[in-house]
């Protein structure tokens, strides 16, 4: 992906050749039985992306520990605990709206064909804490292409699932529940915008929005939808979770951005998970080169 | 064995065994490395409880008294705001250091922005006269009478933690309604007074205790 645009990113944004191997060793030995289904990813997905030397990995433990889930319960140890026995298979996604054929799709089936993709990103929550992760998924325009979304389609939304039983946060109405998140078209069809499959080289956790998510690394984190059972298509913007439970607080847009605070708390500084010092937050979390052009003419501090 | 005796060789003892079980807490899960995710932010919140759970304390020794007859666990009580006191310190010492990393620009833009921020502060600055003049020295150099009219401000200083605790949280204020209404019962307690058995003052002498 990006790496074929490699002239727009410098040298000390690369990620060091050592900690990029260190990193294969670790989940090598840490993957173990997933170390067998590594083995045709590693030859077809690359590392990308700008990270700069000091975007190291943040360890499986954190990335897997401390997770905001709602749906789980609101404390960031609930959903490792409350999300253990969550059956994320079989699993249907309802795609519906402007689009050629609206249908439910077997997960398998929905995404059969496309090969998961190795991509490490910054994941920077709206909080004010961040990580490193390593994804594994697959660019959402690839998605979008096979579903065919009409002309009329401006607009893409979310759904994660809605059942109190298995997801015992949902019991509470601490928010407006099923969990409801949206994307502009071009935001969607942007290659870094993943629909994310599995992280460390395995199949992604429970805690972490099994079997299917949605990452989009220039947005805090809770633009990123978990566990998705619906895509729908629309031509008028999706009504967003967050945003309308505190609509001066999350808009739609949600890019991190270290200008524009949240009304509560500053935006202009993140702790990296792991370390006691915070460090600065970058314009887009650090992808202003490859996204900023999405957003030339709008106003970012209305459109927060 | 007396109830003095009983106060200041068993309770009084545990109680200090007890204020510094949150700092062992604190320290061996930072040390063992088994806090996932933000662990300054782990550090806050133990210290920040800490401190609540103390200020409740202290404020429940008055209607314990009333309830027991036991006068003498005002011996008690000057520790347990202390305690209180210290791990305020260490929570808002963390925020200087590691939030704010010590940038006095930083800190002055981030209270004056930010009314959770100003209300904690605020809170801290009110605690700090009351840890100072928590000594014998300073009642008698004020006076009892003055020193207890100082001394209320524990009530505005309690306030202004609970509603800074209020006000950071994302959206999920279980936590802090569960304190609130624990506030709650205990400033009730103080208005609901048996009409025969309005509380005999406690001379000064006994009641900061002797050792």
């Amino acid at each position: 992906m990006l790496i074929r645009r490699a002239p727009s990113i410098k040298p000390s944004e690369i990620t060091d050749e050592r900690l990029y191997w260190n990193r294969r060793e670790f989940i090598r030995t840490a993957g173990g039985g997933a170390a067998a289904a590594l083995v045709p990813l590693g030859g077809l997905s690359s590392s990308l992306t700008s990270l700069a030397d000091e975007d190291k990995l943040t360890p499986w433990e954190d990335v897997t520990g401390y997770n905001n889930f709602y749906e789980f319960g609101t404390d960031k140890s609930d959903p490792a605990r409350n999300a253990t026995h969550f059956r994320a298979r079989p699993w249907k996604v309802d795609v519906a709206g402007e689009v050629a054929r609206p249908a439910e799709y077997d997960i398998d089936d929905l995404l059969s064909g496309l090969t998961p993709e190795e991509r490490v990103y910054r994941h920077r929550c709206v909080e004010g804490w961040s990580m490193v992760v390593p994804w594994l998924g697959i660019p959402l325009s690839k998605v979008i292409d096979k579903l065919q979304p009409t002309g009329k389609a401006k607009y893409v939304e979310f759904t994660t699932l809605l059942d109190p039983r298995q997801m015992p946060g949902q019991r509470q109405r601490v928010l407006d529940w099923p969990y409801v998140e949206g994307l502009r078209m071009d935001e969607a069809r942007h290659p870094l915008t993943l629909l994310v499959t599995g992280l460390y080289g395995k199949t992604l956790p429970n805690q972490n929005g099994a079997p299917v998510r949605l990452i989009v690394p220039w947005k805090y984190g809770f633009k990123g939808g978990k566990s998705i059972v619906r895509i729908r298509f629309s031509g008028g913007r999706p009504r967003t979770t967050w945003n309308l439970a505190a609509p001066d607080e999350y808009g739609f847009y949600a890019n991190v951005n270290p200008e524009v605070d949240h009304p509560r708390w500053s935006q202009a500084r993140e702790r990296r998970v792991g370390e006691f010092f915070k460090r600065k937050t970058l314009m887009f979390n650090g992808y202003a080169a490859e996204v900023g052009s999405l957003y030339t003419g709008l106003d970012l501090r209305k459109n927060y | 064995m007396t109830r003095v005796a009983l106060i200041t060789r068993v309770v009084k003892p545990a109680l200090y065994v007890t204020a510094v079980l949150p700092f062992a807490y604190l320290t061996a899960r930072l040390a063992t490395g088994s806090v996932a995710g933000d662990q300054v932010k782990f550090l806050q919140h133990v210290t920040g409880d800490t401190v609540l759970a103390c200020l409740l304390l202290t404020l429940s020794v008055t209607p314990l008294r009333r309830l027991t007859g036991w006068n003498e666990l005002i011996r008690v009580r000057r520790l347990i705001g202390l305690t209180a006191f210290w791990y305020a310190l260490v929570h808002f010492i963390s925020y200087l250091v590691f939030d704010q990393s010590l940038s006095l620009m930083d800190i002055a833009a981030d209270i004056a922005k930010h009314p959770w921020v100003l209300l904690g502060f605020a809170a801290f600055l009110m605690l700090l006269p009351l840890a100072i003049t928590s000594t014998k020295g300073w009642i008698r150099r004020l006076g009892g009478k003055r020193w207890q009219r100082l001394h209320l401000l524990v009530y505005p200083a309690t306030a202004a933690g609970l509603l800074h605790y209020f006000w950071l949280v994302k959206k999920d204020v279980t936590d802090p309604i569960y304190w609130l209404v624990a506030l709650l019962v205990l400033l009730a307690l103080r208005l609901w007074r048996r009409p025969a058995g309005r509380l005999r003052p406690v001379p000064l002498s006994q009641e900061r205790g002797t050792r």
